[in-house]
């Protein structure tokens, strides 16, 4: 049991890092979301927008990536 | 990774072992010209890569045939992107970004075949690329614009008391570009298939098998759909760098 106590704050810390995935998941949904009201309101310029819509979406899903990565380091590098 | 997992006890399932590189031939140690199984797969991305661009449209059909419509939309979409987003004098660039798409796109399909190895999933892979882009965008803003590309950090739209700290601002995220730039893809494919993998595991047990098999099913289309946009987010951003090395004012 001694010497647990490493991994179990290992294992939290994986887990508080998860926490940012699913901020990344709202801040793609928000970018996702707008893009879709905005294209409604005016669907003839909404094809060329598309591009910038992808773009939005890789910048914020990256940081949820970086949060991922950062629990995958501490279950699996540290 | 192996005996983490065992320790834990109950499910036996490794998610992360399918990231693991081997020597191709034997157990010996890995040296930097041991074939393994990312030399493997990187080489079979490489030929179908040929296969599709040169095999199918050597006949130069006038009703294209199959494979030849595929190289020719892939052709085409790649093409407007890059005249869309760098414009017109960006063009000229166009087969290194139709390369790294195409590589990308097929490296990433590639690794969904059940068994195979997903090279795009390592950072070192990505890394290569990623690095390759923001070395080869800096080199070229500087002999395209001289020492007026410096003025990509220096935004002359905002205040003049604002300008240095967001020069320090731009400064920080040039330099983190190729870092995002690389992980995004890496962490997205490395990502999918472990979620692919943990839901594969859970379908050993019987109560919650048809579930998983399900889940299976619907993370794989999610997967091949991934696939398909981390190579353009990829792709687009180089357009993007490009743009900004093309044309640095703000």
């Amino acid at each position: 049991m001694e010497g647990d106590i490493a991994q179990m704050g290992q294992f939290i810390g994986a887990g508080l890092a998860a926490i940012g995935s699913g901020a990344a998941a709202i801040g793609v949904g928000h970018v996702a979301g707008n893009f879709l009201a905005g294209a409604l309101r005016n669907p003839s310029a909404a094809a060329g927008q598309t591009a910038t819509l992808f773009i939005g979406i890789a910048f914020a899903e990256a940081l949820g990536i970086f949060a991922f990565l950062v629990s995958l380091l501490l279950m699996f590098a540290v | 990774m192996a005996d983490e997992a065992k320790s834990g006890g109950g499910l036996e399932f490794h998610p992360m072992d399918q990231f693991l590189i081997k020597p191709l031939f034997g157990d010996g140690p890995i040296a930097w010209y041991t074939p393994t199984n990312v030399t493997l797969w990187l080489g079979i991305a490489i030929l179908a890569v040929v296969a599709l661009m040169v095999l199918t449209t050597s006949k130069r059909a006038i009703v294209p045939g199959r494979g030849q419509s595929i190289a020719e939309l892939a052709y085409g979409f790649v093409y407007k992107m890059v005249e869309d987003v760098t414009g017109k004098d960006g063009i000229k660039y166009f087969p290194y970004i139709m390369t790294l798409f195409m590589f990308i796109a097929v490296a990433n399909f590639l690794g969904l075949i059940p068994m195979s190895f997903t090279t795009t999933s390592h950072i070192a892979v990505t890394a290569v690329m990623g690095f390759g882009v923001f070395i080869a965008v800096t080199v070229l803003g500087f002999v395209k614009n001289g020492a007026s590309f410096l003025s990509l950090f220096w935004v002359s739209s905002a205040p003049l008391p604002l300008r240095p700290v967001l020069a320090l601002i731009e400064l920080i995220s040039y330099f983190v570009r190729p870092v995002s730039h690389s992980i995004r893809l890496a962490g997205n494919m490395m990502a999918g298939h472990a979620v692919l993998k943990v839901f594969a595991g859970f379908a050993q047990v019987t109560a919650v098998a048809p579930i998983a098999i399900l889940g299976v099913v619907a993370i794989y289309g999610l997967e091949v759909l991934v696939s398909f946009i981390q190579a353009y987010v990829f792709t687009i951003l180089t357009c993007v760098y490009l743009k900004d090395a093309l044309h640095p004012h703000h």
